[in-house]
């Protein structure tokens, strides 16, 4: 094996993004559930003039629920299989 | 470089600012959460190759949904109809399967760190610096039109001034990038992924409505486009004429194999994804992944294009104020209420400054990797390359801004300049598959390709299609056709070249050529692997079969 590639093998055994780094479905998840609220209640109180505007579909309401549902899948998912950090020696 | 028609200011409220004003907080909170993730060098330029599939596979694919993208289709969509697919379904899915299953494993089992420092081990010191000087000065040129782009876009639609617009997103991209590094930049890809979803599904909604659906579109466009305008193939016999100003040969050659192959398998904004991954499996699996969403991503860009052109049939001539990069604009502001609105602006924001971001995030990591620490300084502690990094990081941001500034008074030197450089892309692309598969290809034939093949796509360009030696319809076509001719050029002189120099010894191209193994790189299998659904010939062969069946319904 050449030297740059222990010098790889050797950060990689350092690294900290595994044990350290926060889970992304715990973000997407939660901003996904929050857009989700706030459009689905523009949706509940759209104006006549929003839904003429959308073509009489009260996309607000349907865009709003189909944020919310994914923002809930995902921490659905987060909690069912949650990261396990590899084991390992973590110094500090 | 869009150019959006005043009077498309959209009737944006609160609401909408509140939505966006929250996408801005989870970024930068994303960012310094990152922050402690990041001990080495290793974690702050490919996150310690640590990331799961599905995530460095949705980054993958958001890597290269930025805006210019995504508004640049969409005005595709609405200037040549369903031309539009071929840049996904066979100038995308072929070579991002191709890098999954074939190339991967070279770059990601020989452990390089980026796209030119394989050229480093496969070729020499030549190819290496050229190539990631090019790409280093790329990066930042195209991250600072990408931000002129974008104040252009936010001028038209927000009206905030130009100059306010370049700094604010400019300098939210210099923050998160700087604390949190590759894991900041590709957590907010995935982010923008969805909320551009997020933005593109309610419009197609929506717009279809508007038209009498589906049907209602293609019966509206067969009036007033023609019937060649909602076929994929029609009109492109060769001899034929069409607006895309290429034939069936040149669109399978030039865009099917040349371009796409050259940008999404040498591409280091891309590649850089997949080397970030936590194994080879997860490696193969990233473009792998990304090929599932990119097949039906046409959809979203494509459709609202059409409909842009049927309820503005005049979009894009001289007589009507409406540029073709308007199509999504358009729908927009006719279209979304305030609420949706809100997404849809965040959506644009967001792939604006996360294609800004993948620019950024490789151009840090070649500096660094390939330029500093190979060239200028050598053998410093890791703590130094990482500060280093940051520093680099901050200096990238701060001349893409001046960029854009620039860009804003000199727009068209900067386009003639983009122009430039993709024709850099075309040869590297067969540096690298004949540097792979053919072990006697030597060292020099690296560099002598590369610049042969660029000069050679930059002459048939600049000057035998622009000084009209040869008529080609369309810039578009002069684009395939001088990508194809850089190719077979830069083909010709590395066999040439090979033939009269001595290949490298074989110890020395272990991992790095088809056919080699280097010891000690075996990696077992991660627990889970080889599940069905996880194995990359399946993974790759079902994007393709995909790919091919939508352009059945296109074909006729």
């Amino acid at each position: 094996m050449s030297d740059y590639q222990h010098e790889v093998e050797e950060l990689e055994r350092k690294s900290a993004t595994a044990a350290r780094l926060f889970d992304v479905r715990r973000i997407i998840g939660g901003l996904f559930v929050v857009y989700g609220v706030i459009v689905t209640i523009a949706g509940i109180t759209a104006s006549d003039a929003d839904i003429h505007k959308a073509q009489g579909i009260n996309i607000n309401l349907w865009t709003g629920l189909g944020m919310l549902l994914l923002g809930l899948a995902f921490l659905v998912w987060l909690k069912l299989s949650p990261t396990t950090p590899p084991q390992g020696d973590d110094a500090e | 470089m869009p150019y959006l028609a005043d009077g498309l200011r959209l009737p944006t409220n609160g609401l909408d600012y509140a939505i966006l004003v929250i996408y801005f907080a989870v970024v930068l909170g994303i960012g310094f959460a990152a922050k402690r993730s990041v001990k080495t060098s290793l974690d702050f330029f490919l996150s310690g190759r640590s990331l799961p599939a599905w995530v460095t596979g949705l980054a993958f694919v958001a890597a290269n949904l930025g805006a210019t993208e995504i508004l640049g289709m969409a005005a595709n969509g609405a200037q040549y109809g369903a031309y539009t697919v071929h840049w996904y379904w066979i100038g995308a899915i072929p070579a991002m399967v191709f890098l999954g299953l074939v190339m991967m494993p070279f770059y990601y089992g020989s452990k390089v760190r980026s796209v030119p420092e394989f050229l480093l081990h496969r070729f020499d010191k030549n190819a290496h610096l050229l190539s990631s000087v090019l790409f280093a000065l790329s990066a930042v040129l195209i991250a600072g039109v990408n931000l002129y782009a974008m104040a252009i876009v936010v001028q038209a639609l927000l009206g905030w001034p130009i100059w306010v617009a370049i700094l604010v997103a400019g300098l939210f991209v210099l923050v998160y990038i700087t604390v949190g590094g590759l894991s900041s930049a590709i957590y907010n890809e995935v982010l923008q992924f969805f909320v551009i979803l997020a933005a593109l599904i309610p419009l197609v909604i929506v717009g279809l409505k508007r038209v009498g659906g589906w049907h209602g579109l293609t019966t509206t466009l067969d009036h007033s486009h023609g019937h060649n305008f909602v076929t994929a193939w029609g009109g492109t016999a060769i001899g034929e004429t069409n607006p895309l100003g290429a034939n069936w040969l040149t669109i399978v050659l030039g865009l099917g194999f040349v371009l796409s192959f050259g940008y999404w398998t040498t591409n280091f904004a891309e590649v850089q994804r997949a080397l970030s991954a936590k194994n080879l499996s997860a490696a193969r699996r990233t473009p792998l992944i990304a090929a599932f969403p990119k097949v039906f991503i046409v959809f979203g860009v494509l459709i609202p294009g059409l409909i842009a052109a049927a309820i503005a049939p005049k979009i894009g001539t001289p007589g009507s104020n409406l540029t073709y990069n308007d199509a999504i604009p358009l729908l927009m502001q006719d279209l979304l209420p305030n609420g949706v609105l809100g997404i849809a602006v965040t959506g644009l924001l967001a792939a604006f400054m996360a294609g800004m971001a993948a620019n950024v995030s490789s151009f840090n990591t070649v500096f660094t990797n390939d330029i500093w620490s190979r060239y200028v300084k050598r053998g410093e502690s890791d703590a130094y390359y990482l500060r280093f990094g940051r520093i680099i990081t901050v200096i990238g941001v701060l001349v893409s801004i001046g960029t854009a500034f620039l860009a804003s008074s000199f727009g068209n030197i900067m386009a003639y300049l983009q122009t430039l450089f993709s024709f850099f892309n075309v040869p590297l692309f067969v540096v690298f598959i004949i540097g792979m598969f053919w072990k006697r290809t030597t060292a020099q034939a690296g560099f002598w390709g590369l610049l042969a093949g660029t000069v050679a796509a930059m002459v048939n360009y600049f000057y035998i299609y622009k000084q009209h030696v040869i008529a080609i319809p369309s810039d578009q076509g002069a684009n395939f056709v001088s990508a194809i001719v850089g190719f077979v050029a830069g083909a010709v002189v590395m066999v040439a070249v090979s033939m009269v120099t001595k290949p490298k010894p074989e110890e020395e191209l272990a991992g790095l050529v088809y056919g080699t193994r280097s010891p000690g790189m075996e990696e077992p299998p991660a627990e889970g692997d080889e599940a069905w659904y996880r194995r990359p010939a399946l993974l790759g062969t079902a994007a393709l079969v995909i790919a091919a069946a939508l352009y059945v319904p296109f074909s006729f």
